[in-house]
């Protein structure tokens, strides 16, 4: 067992990084620990860390939970909040079992609703997300809102949450974002030194080392260990490999068939603007700030996803990475049914075109089915840049 | 030195033969079939009476089946070569190919025999050559026949976007004794309908070209080209836009070790 206890250090570990947590999320819940199970970039996770909660994702990824998920919810929703619903429901997911409390936001509406559900069968604490960032008392609201959720967790299991924790907590995750960045903008160059699929393996498989000083030593030594095998001459990557940007709706159920078709068929991609991807991480709390909840408060309600309305920070945001990651072509992932991305993937093409970039849209769900359409539209887009 | 192009279709396989002047000396057209192995066996079989040696003459694959084809040195996929063979066909401006196809249909935005920007259908078969085949067996017609008879036909609309629906629909018509003629023009007018909202969402063009098995279907062009406003150009050879697009791209394949067979 010892060996699952011990922190990733490759990428393969990484990858495993998810299974082998299972180990870890009991060891913490026998040492007496509590888990708080999460789905969203927009949880303040901070005031989890302060509150001395182990925070674990519960998003699904898997096509196999979506049958049981269906005898509750309609066919026609998406295949994230299925999947998450269905592992919750069927009690296939350990990190949904061990959790002492799961957080939600109302974020779009599948998942608000299928929240409510999710309370019957687990203890289920929904934080209001104001749906823009424009009006001034949106950040009072969703400062409010925060706490409110501070005081909850306070009384459910008798801690105090207080400033110094918080701001302890704050500096710790800047950490841990500033080394995933700096992963991340290894991809920079060119060639990258790393695939894709391989540096997104490694964002995901940080969520669940749960040890957040570990986790960000851990992305720092293999960016280090990335750069000098680069260095070196060891290139993974071809020169001549299209960059691509990767966008849109949260891809962990659907890597295979998006990220390992574009870089089977003569693509890298070089950064993900998705939430496992930069959206997450580019910006910091001041762990200085007179109001340190007001500060974690500003830091989240400027994320970035297109449940926000008017959703500006999107639209920068991609505007920048392209330059910045010297990007070939846009191509944005959108699952089945989630109206906010496949609605705003309008406004996203728009934005590629204004700025001469190639723009494919590919709509899918964690089914194989359409397995051999998206390798037809992913090769061709490549085949055109 | 000869070039050869394979599009394994999901109904049919067509595959071209051209020279370096780009003359086709050679194409035809064979069904698919249940295995797009055997039918890549199947063409090559064809190619090798004709005298056509594709193992030893620059191949390419295309189509949904391109990675069957095992004796090709390359796969490109259908978008590419459909921009290819229709630069070809029609010329190389700014243009708009729609090729239906049997399980895909795709709108391809091509400038300078370059794809600019495309589309494709999602996971359903409205709008596409599938569509109209299932309608068309329901009828005891085949697909050109099919569109040739709608032109007679007045009135009908098929609403279902599902073609297993759609297909309950056309039952639930031919019931109620509705003329054929007019079951013909509500497919016809539902296929055009889902392609032209299709095109609607990538940038207009003036030129629109027709390529794919439906080529041939002059009354479908004119409806599309009504609900789209334009003029919609092809001719008997668009069904092979797919091979011969392979083919062109075949003559850019490295050479190297490559002797005429």
């Amino acid at each position: 067992m010892d060996d699952y206890l011990k922190l990733p250090e490759t990428f393969e570990e990484f990858s495993e990084a998810r299974k082998n947590g299972f180990i870890r999320v009991k060891k913490i819940k026998e040492e007496g620990g509590l888990i708080a199970g999460v789905f969203c970039t927009y949880t303040p996770l901070e005031i989890l860390d302060a509150a001395g909660l182990t925070a674990v994702g519960l998003c699904g990824m898997s096509n196999e939970t979506i049958p049981a998920a269906e005898s509750e919810l309609p066919k026609n929703l998406c295949p994230l909040i299925k999947s998450s619903y269905g592992f919750a429901l069927s009690d296939k997911c350990p990190y949904t079992y061990f959790s002492d409390i799961i957080i939600g936001e109302t974020t779009c509406d599948g998942k608000k609703k299928m929240y409510e559900l999710l309370g019957e069968i687990k203890d289920t604490y929904i934080i209001q997300l104001p749906q823009g960032q424009d009006r001034a008392y949106s950040a009072e609201l969703w400062t409010k809102e925060l706490r409110r959720l501070i005081r909850t967790l306070e009384e459910k299991f008798g801690v105090e949450i207080t400033d110094e924790k918080l701001r302890s907590a704050v500096c710790l995750r800047n950490d841990e974002r500033k080394a995933k960045t700096e992963l991340m903008e290894l991809s920079r160059l060119q060639p990258p030194p790393l695939r894709g699929l391989d540096l997104y393996k490694v964002l995901e498989g940080s969520g669940f080392v749960f040890d957040i000083a570990a986790s960000a030593e851990a992305m720092q030594s293999t960016k280090r260990k990335a750069l000098e095998k680069y260095e070196a001459g060891d290139r993974p990557v071809s020169k001549n490999a299209k960059r691509i940007l990767v966008t849109g709706c949260p891809i962990g159920g659907v890597l295979e068939k998006t990220v390992g078709t574009i870089e089977s068929s003569g693509g890298v991609v070089v950064c993900f603007e998705n939430c496992g991807g930069v959206k997450a991480t580019r910006e910091l709390a001041d762990a200085e700030a007179d109001d340190i909840v007001q500060e974690i408060s500003r830091r989240y309600l400027n994320i970035g996803c297109a449940i926000m309305t008017p959703n500006q920070n999107r639209v920068n945001l991609i505007r920048s990475l392209v330059d910045e990651y010297h990007i070939d072509g846009v191509v944005e992932i959108l699952l089945q049914a989630c109206h906010p991305y496949t609605v705003e993937a309008h406004t996203i093409r728009r934005l590629s075109s204004e700025i001469g970039m190639p723009y494919l849209g590919i709509e899918t769900d964690y089914s194989n089915t359409d397995t051999g359409q998206l390798s037809t539209r992913i090769e061709a887009f490549m085949e055109m840049l | 030195m000869y070039y050869i192009g394979i599009d394994v279709g999901s109904a049919c396989s067509k595959y071209a033969v051209i020279d370096e002047q780009n003359e086709v000396l050679y194409r035809n057209v064979i069904p698919t079939g249940w295995s797009s192995s055997s039918a890549a066996e199947a063409v090559r079989q064809d190619l090798l009476l004709r005298g056509y040696n594709p193992e030893h003459n620059p191949c390419v694959a295309t189509g949904y089946g391109r990675n069957s084809v095992e004796f090709a040195d390359k796969a490109v996929t259908e978008i590419t070569c459909h921009c290819l063979g229709a630069s070809h066909l029609f010329g190389d401006g700014a243009s708009t190919v729609i090729d239906i196809g049997g399980q895909d249909t795709k709108i391809i935005n091509i400038s300078g025999g370059i794809v600019q920007d495309f589309l494709m259908n999602d996971k359903c078969s409205a709008g596409t050559g599938r569509f109209v085949e299932i309608m068309a067996k329901i009828l005891e017609l085949d697909p050109m026949s099919l569109c040739a008879l709608a032109e007679s036909g007045t009135e009908v609309t098929i609403s279902s976007m599902c073609t297993v629906f759609a297909e309950s629909e056309v039952i639930g018509l031919i019931g109620r004794g509705v003329k054929k003629a007019d079951i013909a023009f509500g497919i016809v007018d539902s296929v055009a309908s889902k392609v032209a909202s299709q095109c609607g969402r990538i940038k207009r063009s003036t030129r629109y070209y027709l390529t794919g098995g439906l080529c041939e279907c002059r009354y479908l062009m004119k409806v599309l080209g009504d609900k789209l406003g334009v003029c919609i150009v092809s001719n008997p050879e668009g069904r092979y836009a797919g091979a011969l697009g392979a083919a062109l791209s075949a003559k850019k394949l490295e050479k190297g070790g490559r002797t005429d067979g």
